[in-house]
């Protein structure tokens, strides 16, 4: 959406009110120590993602059966698995896919949800019953189950994962994006906006998504960590990314046959999913106590 | 004053460290009689008020040299005493009735509860005792209202059940912070009325508080305007008023009975604390 | 010149088991360069008026023409061009995500008129405001200079007829006076035609020219400001309310 005010430098007094908008972010960010906490572990995951071929001490697939199942030591922090491959090296390039799926999966669900959401309840009447009632099926199925019966109709594999997650996960943010958009469409700016003869997609895009975005945000946030957790579990299942990509999901599957004996194998990337999800989930509820005022602790 | 209810002396209100003072210095004294402050949004008002409720925010830093309410020291009682002083001895009317009451009481058992709590009495005859007063504030049809809840009746009818109730617990002093603002045109004559008749009934004292000079005017047997935090005069009727300020705010409003083509805007640069004329200095 | 012309006009709201006749047959004609008022408590229906004539609620049946053209309850954006309105609320009226010259340019834009810096600087100067506050958001502005952001925006389309909800009630005396001021003005200027509700009495009988007293959605009665201002009407409730509105004056 271009900027429809003409000023002068139009780019660069928007970019300044969002930069100070982010900077003023942050700043309340940091008064919330869990949330803050949760923003820093985040951004290590982007960065070992982004920097994976620099940061990990040893390709992800280099095998090496001689030091197959070493326990964690100086060489091998997190140790080693079956074939010898060093697990910290594995998780490190296991956070590339991680990220690429949580991140795919809400430029997907996001703009999809709002679009929904806000058509929904700004037509309302028999669009809106339409809608919901569509969104109602789909969110009446538990979404690990649909995923993996997309996943297993798709074929196995990082993309019809993404895929599968994605046609589950929207209905709740189009569920919070109508109950946004029920509200602003009964302001004043939105009745003044009627009479001088904004056209209705002027006003879903320019007047109503505006205001529904922060909300989706904070539940795209709190959303990533389900997302995390059902692309582990496809996976874990086989039906996600495919052997011998370094997977966290698939990483406990392939370890659970060492469990008894070799518990790092598994745990290691249990312990890497578990921080992953816990550190979206309280980022989103800090970034809901600092967006949304409603929400504010007793 | 002989029978002096309330003593307020150099009261100061800031908010935050270091901020501006919402109230400055800000001294007066009540018998009883009532007594209006007048002021528009900003000037610190409503804050005065709810200083002596002791219903401000913790943020709020509250200083004064003397604070007593019919011989106690407000500033050195716990917020437990207080909670029984407030809707015992002093009371608060805001603007929106429906947010002071319960909302999930029928009204009845509400006004009952006060009969209650303030006479020796059975449940029984405290529910007669909050259907007399009910019908004493002109509420029509007291049997359906005595079982409506807070969201279920009007605006004046709200004020009139918060009347009520008050009417049995006979406050010292009500605190009455823009009673009628949220009310019809027509309604506002009649709660107006019936709170006269409250403090009247009870010898107590009424703090109204309002942006309505006219109407605090005709109501109150005297005016405090305060502008910035501060009273910047003290009036007994308008015709008297000397200050910039207050003469500027009645010359704003208009009036039907002297109509004028543009109406009078006031001048802030004449009354801004930094170049305020002596009292008695003509504008 | 008659600017607005309704005949017969009724509202009803249907829900899906009951149906309330809010307005109740009126007949309101009021010509070029008038400013008419509609006084009445709240629940009488004068602002349901109000919205029908600017083309926010269908759902009305009656003769309505607009600047000597008839016109439906489903608006066409021509139509639309003729009427605008100043909302009660002035932190409720501007969309708080866009900046000012934003809230200006876009009803130019969207009626196809010129929408340039220049034209916006233009119409902020009209109500009193510096070029400057087109890069404002509206929560940096107080609520007087808010209403007065509204203005410009309805005055931006140059319509012939500005319908006013309470414009004033939501601010302080001296901001009102200041307000007032500003409408009055651009009304003599542009000839433009007034149709302002309020409860408050003394604003509409300083404001206009003839005033209506609503009642369960009829008018009851039609006073001049000279009517109130000698606190005499013809119809009991009109009487009533003149009384208890010049309470501070009668002592």
């Amino acid at each position: 959406m271009q900027d429809t005010f003409p000023l002068k430098t139009p780019t660069q007094t928007r970019m300044s009110g969002a930069g100070m908008a982010l900077r003023r972010f942050y700043s309340d960010l940091r008064r919330e120590p869990l949330g803050h906490a949760g923003f820093i572990v985040i951004m290590i995951l982007i960065l070992a993602a982004v920097f994976a071929p620099l940061l990990a001490p040893y390709p992800a697939a280099r095998q090496s059966l001689g030091e197959a199942l070493q326990s964690p030591s100086a060489q091998h922090w997190l140790g080693t698995d079956e074939f010898g491959r060093d697990i910290l090296s594995r998780l490190i390039w296991g956070a590339q896919i991680t990220m690429r799926t949580v991140l795919s999966v809400s430029a997907i669900v996001g703009p999809v949800g709002l679009m929904i959401g806000i058509t929904a309840g700004y037509f309302g009447g028999r669009t809106d019953a339409i809608l919901m009632r569509f969104t109602d099926v789909v969110l009446s199925f538990p979404s690990l189950v649909l995923a993996l019966a997309f996943a297993a109709a798709l074929g196995a594999g990082l993309n019809t994962a993404i895929i599968a997650i994605s046609l589950t996960a929207w209905p709740p943010i189009a569920r919070l994006a109508r109950a946004e958009a029920l509200v602003v469409r009964n302001t004043d700016y939105v009745a003044a906006a009627r009479i001088y003869g904004a056209s209705h997609l002027r006003l879903l895009l320019l007047y109503i998504a505006p205001m529904c975005v922060p909300s989706v945000v904070v539940r795209l946030t709190l959303n990533m960590a389900t997302i995390t957790l059902t692309a582990a579990s496809l996976g874990f299942l086989g039906l996600g990314a495919q052997p011998p990509m370094p997977e966290w999901g698939a990483m406990i599957s392939a370890g659970r046959r060492f469990m008894l004996d070799q518990w790092w194998v598994a745990v290691m990337p249990g312990f890497a999913i578990l921080i992953t999800s816990l550190a979206f989930n309280v980022l989103g509820d800090a970034m809901r106590d600092i967006l949304d005022p409603r929400h504010t602790r007793g | 004053m002989e029978n002096q209810i309330l003593e307020v002396s150099d009261l100061n209100v800031a908010f935050g460290r270091g901020s501006v003072r919402a109230v400055d210095g800000v001294s007066f004294t009540l018998g009883a009689d009532k007594v209006g402050i007048v002021g528009e949004s900003g000037s610190g008002k409503s804050t005065v008020g709810r200083a002596i409720m002791g219903l401000l925010p913790p943020s709020a830093h509250v200083t004064a040299r003397r604070l007593h309410f019919d011989g106690l020291d407000l500033l050195d009682q716990t917020e437990r005493q207080m909670q029984s002083l407030r809707g015992n001895r002093l009371s608060l009317i805001m603007q929106d009735p429906r947010y002071s009451l319960n909302p999930v009481l029928p009204i009845g058992r509400q006004v009952a509860e006060t009969a209650l709590l303030h006479g020796n009495m059975s449940r029984k005859d405290a529910t007669q005792a909050a259907a007399a007063m009910l019908e004493r504030v002109q509420i029509r049809d007291v049997a359906r209202v005595m079982r409506a809840y807070p969201h279920q009746i009007s605006g004046g009818m709200g004020q009139r059940v918060m009347i009520a109730a008050m009417l049995l617990s006979a406050p010292r002093l009500v605190i009455a912070d823009e009673p009628t603002s949220a009310l019809d045109v027509s309604v506002r004559g009649e709660v107006l009325s019936l709170l006269d008749e409250l403090v009247t009934s009870n010898g107590s004292s009424l703090l109204l508080i309002s942006h309505d000079i006219r109407m605090v005017a005709s109501f109150c047997d005297r005016i405090l305007v305060m502008y910035k935090g501060r009273i910047v005069e003290n009036l007994t009727r308008l015709e008297e008023a000397r200050h910039p300020y207050t003469r500027s705010l009645i010359a704003a409003m208009p009036d039907a009975r002297h109509p004028v083509h543009r109406l009078r805007v006031p001048d802030r640069e004449s009354f801004e604390p930094s170049h305020t004329p002596l009292a008695g200095e003509t504008l | 010149m008659t600017m607005i012309d309704v005949q017969d006009f009724h509202v009803r709201f249907r829900s899906r088991k009951t149906e309330t006749h809010v307005v109740r047959g009126i007949d309101l004609r009021v010509a070029r360069g008038e400013c008419v008022g509609i006084v009445g408590e709240s629940g009488c229906g004068k602002s349901t008026v109000l919205r029908c004539l600017v083309g926010l609620e269908g759902g009305w049946t009656g003769h309505v023409s607009l600047n000597g053209k008839p016109v439906r309850p489903e608006r066409q954006k021509e139509d639309l061009r003729a009427a605008q309105m100043v909302f009660q609320d002035p932190f409720g009226s501007l969309h708080p995500r866009h900046r000012i010259g934003r809230a200006l340019s876009e009803p130019a834009r969207c009626m196809g008129l010129p929408h340039g810096r220049e034209r916006i600087a233009a119409a902020l100067s009209e109500v009193g405001l510096p070029a400057e506050f087109a890069d404002r958001f509206p929560h940096e502005l107080s609520g007087g200079q808010r209403q007065r952001v509204a203005i410009a925006r309805a005055l931006i389309v140059e319509p012939a007829l500005l319908l006013l909800d309470e414009p004033t009630s939501a601010l302080d005396v001296s901001v009102q006076a200041e307000i007032l001021n500003l409408l009055s003005d651009r009304r003599e200027e542009r000839n433009l035609t007034y149709l302002l509700v309020s409860h408050d009495l003394s604003v509409v009988a300083h404001m206009c020219d003839r005033i209506f007293v609503m009642q369960h959605g009829v008018f009851v009665d039609e006073l001049s400001p000279e009517d109130i201002g000698a606190g005499r009407a013809n119809h009991p409730y009109a009487q009533h309310l003149i009384t208890a509105s010049l309470l501070g004056d009668a002592a």
